[in-house]
């Protein structure tokens, strides 16, 4: 078997005021895979985000990122870490900070070391990837929502990650947006996991979810077999949209 | 039938950062912003050097300032309004000819100290050229220009990122408190007088609260992308002579009106 894109064990964590939110969280995903990570507000979900690139340091179990520990004392490991799980994060106003597009999607791969002639070609894969190649040159600031939410994905596939971590991808996002970004997401080659609340986005895009609660994985299966389980749903918080049903 | 409204300032109206910018082909657009700034630093040192008695020199400084204004394309209606903001600064310069000692003139139906008068207008007339020296800069060159220039310079990087920082987020806050002031309003507050002002107290605390965290939240993600205090940064572009002369020349017409007012005035 090969070595899964990411690997966690027993992880446990408490912020410093004490409060607990991750109670021992077990889950492998494989390369290639797309899993959606579902589970009400509060669950620990962008805690665990948190940890797979080292932000929060690890204070019990492991995490492995493509067989690599994440260890966030180590600097010269954290750095590639960061270059091998792409964070995209809820609000684009958070990660989009250069003053332009281009500079934008550039931060990242400059800082693994890119420059020049290599690091434009980059760029332009990234917002080509993404179908936001004519504003390069544009702010930040003068493009629609879903424009800054396609931009903060195209910032991170730049720095061509093993695994892709989603926070939160349809949220604010009107109809025509949701589904542009659905094919984006679905035509790229690359691990996904998708923290959401948006339960047919899920299905549209993950064979497979997780469900997270209290800090621990309460249920690990098929996306069809989560969805069809209203029990389960009703025990964890989560609910289809009215008239929306899955056979 | 669609109904178009014209609205003026469209293109660059909705972008806090960039007001004072103003979009023309000129000469004077197109040098690189270091060099602008050098230039506008150099004019206005010579002209604070120059004596105040010097009259004749500060027409001639005036004349070439007002040139400059032309080849930018720049609409003197809107130097002259951008110009006001200096009023409260050189408002005591303005009150200097009455209050002081020594010899008195009198202009008018004024009795005038005359020491006053030519710190006063010495004050007066080198801030306005110096004020419509920034305004020909800012003007001419968008804000990120400038910072680049100012990287470009030396000048420290984390006062420079600071800066860069500040232009891309003036927006993000501005629509912020925006909505704040509609949410505000659609509850029927309309601020009007000082007992509003624990309202609005309240709403900046608020906005700074949210600010800082997303503060946070930016320097997350760009941890997340492998920051380590450098941001990226273009290489110098080559510039060729000519370019430096031509941006020099704002000074350089400044330093002869300087030399020729120091000959004149030895003869």
């Amino acid at each position: 078997m090969n070595t899964p894109s990411l690997e966690i064990k027993e992880l446990a964590f408490a912020y410093p005021d004490g409060n607990q939110a991750l109670y021992g969280v077990n889950l492998s995903v494989q390369k290639g895979e797309r899993v959606a990570l579902l589970g009400p507000n509060g669950a620990g979900k962008t805690t665990l985000v948190m940890h797979m690139n080292g932000i929060h340091p690890t204070s019990h179990g492991s995490i492995h990122v493509a067989g690599q520990l994440v260890d966030s004392k180590n600097k010269e490991s954290i750095k590639e870490i960061r270059s091998k799980v792409g964070i995209v994060f809820q609000d684009p106003d958070d990660q989009l900070f250069m003053p332009t597009v281009g500079e934008d999607v550039a931060f990242g791969p400059y800082n693994m070391g890119k420059r020049g002639a290599e690091l434009d070609d980059i760029v332009d894969d990234a917002l080509k990837l993404v179908g936001m190649s004519e504003f390069k040159d544009r702010p930040p600031h003068h493009l629609s929502f879903g424009q800054r939410r396609r931009v903060a994905v195209a910032t991170v596939l730049a720095m061509k990650p093993e695994i892709l971590v989603l926070d939160e991808p349809s949220s604010n996002l009107d109809p025509a947006s949701r589904r542009e970004l659905a094919d984006i997401l679905r035509s790229l080659d690359i691990t996904m996991v998708m923290v959401t609340h948006d339960l047919p986005y899920a299905y549209e895009l993950c064979a497979r979810s997780v469900i997270l609660k209290g800090g621990v994985i309460v249920a690990d299966g098929s996306t069809h077999a989560i969805l069809t389980d209203s029990a389960l749903l009703a025990a964890n918080r989560l609910e289809l949209p009215v008239g929306f049903s899955i056979q | 039938m669609a109904i178009k409204v014209e609205q003026e300032n469209h293109h660059h109206g909705h972008d806090v950062g960039e007001r004072l910018y103003l979009h023309r082909h000129s000469l004077v657009h197109s040098l690189p912003s270091h060099l602008k700034i050098i230039a506008a630093v150099a004019f206005i040192l010579i002209v604070v050097s120059t004596p105040v008695t010097q009259w004749p020199a500060f027409i001639a400084y005036f004349v070439w300032l007002l040139s400059v204004v032309v080849i930018a394309k720049i609409p003197f209606s809107l130097l002259f309004k951008r110009s006001l903001i200096e009023i409260p600064f050189v408002f005591f310069a303005i009150l200097m000819p009455f209050f002081g000692t020594g010899e008195k003139i009198q202009v008018g139906p004024f009795d005038l100290y005359r020491e006053g008068v030519i710190a006063g207008s010495g004050i007066v007339v080198k801030g306005t050229l110096g004020v419509m020296t920034a305004i020909i800069l800012s003007t001419s060159t968008t804000a990120r220009e400038i910072l680049r220039g100012l990287e470009r310079l030396r000048l420290p990087v984390l006062m420079v990122q600071i800066a860069s920082f500040m232009l891309r987020y003036v927006n993000v806050v501005n629509d912020e408190m925006e909505r704040m002031k509609v949410a505000r309003e659609s509850r029927g507050f309309e601020a009007t007088g000082i007992k509003h002002w624990k309202v609005l107290a309240t709403a900046a605390g608020a906005l700074f609260i949210r600010s800082y965290e997303r503060g946070e939240r930016v320097h997350l993600s760009m941890l997340s992308r492998g920051y380590e205090g450098v941001l990226p940064h273009d290489e110098p572009p080559h510039i060729s002579k000519r370019v430096w002369l031509i941006a020099m020349l704002y000074p350089l017409v400044a330093v002869i009106i300087f030399i020729a007012q120091l000959l004149i005035g030895k003869m």
